[in-house]
This record gives structure tokens, sequence and C-alpha cells, in this order.
């Protein structure tokens, strides 16, 4: 039983889709530890024929061409930050699937905590106006009085 | 509980609907190039196969100039062409082509074809389109005298594009 179950939960595995890369093998560059940098920069480069998926993921002619200027450079001897640099310099902020923290962006970044915030001090307020509720004076014993007879009284018919 | 509150969702509500509202007339399709007010791209292109000059960045010196974009294998371009001979015949701008990704005899048929407006074109392989951050074709940018980049067009150009925007913008760099 338990085999069967570990049988068909490799086959499972097996048939999983794997992550669709359309880095050709043509493009990789001999040296894994440059293709590695390269596919670390490509999964941050958004296709700008796709838009919504990475120069790595795309197969679109644009992201074959920005996959080849990539390791052109790296293998030139730039940095990581040099290739983005560069690329950025030419397609925008757009180009980055990870919006930079800038100017025009602070809004976007610091919406989440903004909204924390105000949920906090939403959440703040209604407790401390429970806490005033709670802490009401006990009544009085005229009150308590009046209460009890009012709590005896019979139903009506 | 104050008032005012009651009003909050309401100015909340106000003022997402005008936000939505005017992101109502923004083309998504359109990015904006962080090249505008840059100098153009250093580049020197061969080109076409048994044709004239090839295009490079010291053509630009000196004079206002219009750069095209152009590929036989792009619809939009073959719209646009039209535009673009109507524009090279008013004899107002220089027309410079790029011709990106193509193969260089469908380019030469295409031309020959449709007609040529270009004063000069360089045959890219995909290179300089991105040091001019191309991402679909066509694009259009005016140079200036300077060789700056005043204004990019992506997508085919109209007539109306033509007469509102380019040649007014034209006029006022050539001054």
């Amino acid at each position: 039983m338990i085999r069967r179950l570990l049988a068909s939960l490799m086959l499972l595995a097996a048939l999983a889709p794997l992550p669709a890369r359309a880095v050709q093998p043509d493009e990789m560059l001999p040296d894994p530890a440059l293709e590695a940098r390269a596919r670390e920069i490509g999964k941050e480069l958004r296709c700008l024929v796709c838009r919504n998926q990475s120069v790595d993921d795309s197969d679109a002619p644009l992201a074959h061409d920005l996959r080849v200027l990539v390791r052109e450079r790296l293998v030139a001897g730039d940095s990581n930050d040099q290739v983005v640099a560069y690329i950025r310099s030419r397609y925008g902020d757009y180009v980055l699937l990870k919006p930079p923290f800038q100017f025009d962006t602070w809004v976007l970044w610091s919406a989440p905590a903004l909204i924390l915030l105000a949920g906090l001090w939403s959440v703040g307020r209604y407790l401390r106006h429970q806490a005033r509720m709670a802490g009401a004076p006990p009544l009085s014993a005229d009150e308590a009085e009046r209460l009890a007879r009012i709590l005896d009284e019979k139903p009506g018919p | 509980m104050r008032r005012w509150l009651y009003l909050l969702p309401v100015a909340v509500f106000v003022l997402m609907a005008g936000v939505f509202y005017a992101g109502l007339g923004i083309d998504t399709d359109v990015l904006p190039s962080p090249l505008i007010d840059e100098a153009a791209p250093q580049f020197d292109l061969p080109p076409l196969p048994g044709s004239r000059n090839g295009l490079a960045t010291a053509d630009f010196k000196g004079a206002v100039s219009l750069v095209n974009v152009f590929a036989s294998w792009c619809v939009p371009c073959r719209a646009e062409h039209a535009v673009l001979n109507a524009l090279a015949a008013t004899k107002k701008v220089p027309i410079y082509g790029i011709n990106y990704k193509d193969k260089g005899e469908a380019a030469n048929a295409w031309i020959a074809a449709l007609g040529d407006p270009y004063t000069r074109i360089g045959a890219d392989d995909g290179r300089v389109g991105i040091e001019w951050g191309v991402y679909g074709v066509p694009e259009t940018f005016l140079v200036d005298r300077s060789g700056h980049i005043r204004y990019k067009h992506v997508g085919p150009l109209t007539q109306a594009d033509i007469d509102k925007t380019i040649l007014p913008l034209v006029a006022r760099l050539q001054q």
C-alpha cells in the first residue's frame, strides 16, 4: 500500500511542470558561475514584449537578444549591477521586475506599512472605547434595588 | 464618534474614482523612455546589401533628424510607410531608417515596392535597437541638432501624429 502510494507520488512529481525557462542551450555560457549570474540577472529583467514574463522566461526575439547581451557583458567583466544599470539606462525602470524604492514609487512601497498602521490605529481606538465601556461605574444601591424589582416582576397575562 | 469620520469612506471613494478615471486615458503599451533628452546612442551601422551609405551617430550632427526603426516583417510599418513617404516629400526633415532584425534582401524588396522615404538606412541585427531602447517596431525618434533625442513615438505614425506632433516639434527644434 505504502509502496504504491510512494510510486504514484513519484510519478506525479515527474509529471509536475518544470519551470519552463526559455534560455536556449546555445545561449548558455560554458562557465557555470557566470551562467548562474546571468540567470540571476535574467530573472529580474522584464521582457518588454510580453511584459509579465522575465527575460529568462520569454521566447520573444528581444528577450533572446537581451539574454545574449547580458552574457556578453558578464564575459567582458561587468558586475551584475553594471549590466542591469546599462539595460535600465536604455529601457527605463519598467524593465526591472522589482521596482526600485525612489521618489515616484514611495507610495507603492510604503502602502502596506501605511495600511497596517491605519489598521493598528483603528483597532487601538476600538479597544480603548471598549475599555471605557467596561470600566463604567457600578450601580448605586438605589439602582440595584430597581433592577431587582424589574427582574422579579411576573410577566403579564 | 466624530461626524467627519462618516464622510471618510465617501472621500476615499471620490479620490480612488478620480485616480482610476485619470488612469483610463493612459496607454499602457507606450512606455516612458529614459533616453528622452539624452544624447543619441553611439553606433555605426552597415548599409543594406548593394545599397547606399549605412547610418551612424555622426549623421545626426547639425540638423534635426527623424529616426525611424522599421522592418519588412512588421505589419504596422507597412501602414506607416505611406505617411513617411508623404513626410519625405515635404522635405521638412530628413528621415533616417534603422532596419531592425530584418533580412537585407527582404528590406530591399520592401523599399522597392513601397517607396523610399529614407535619406540613409542602417541595417541592425538588434543590438543597436537595444541601444535605442526599442521594444516594438515601428518606433520613431526625433533627434535635435546637437544629437540629443527629444521625442519618441512607439507604434505606427499616422498623418495626424505628423501634423499635430512631429512637424510642430521639428519646427521648434529647427529654430
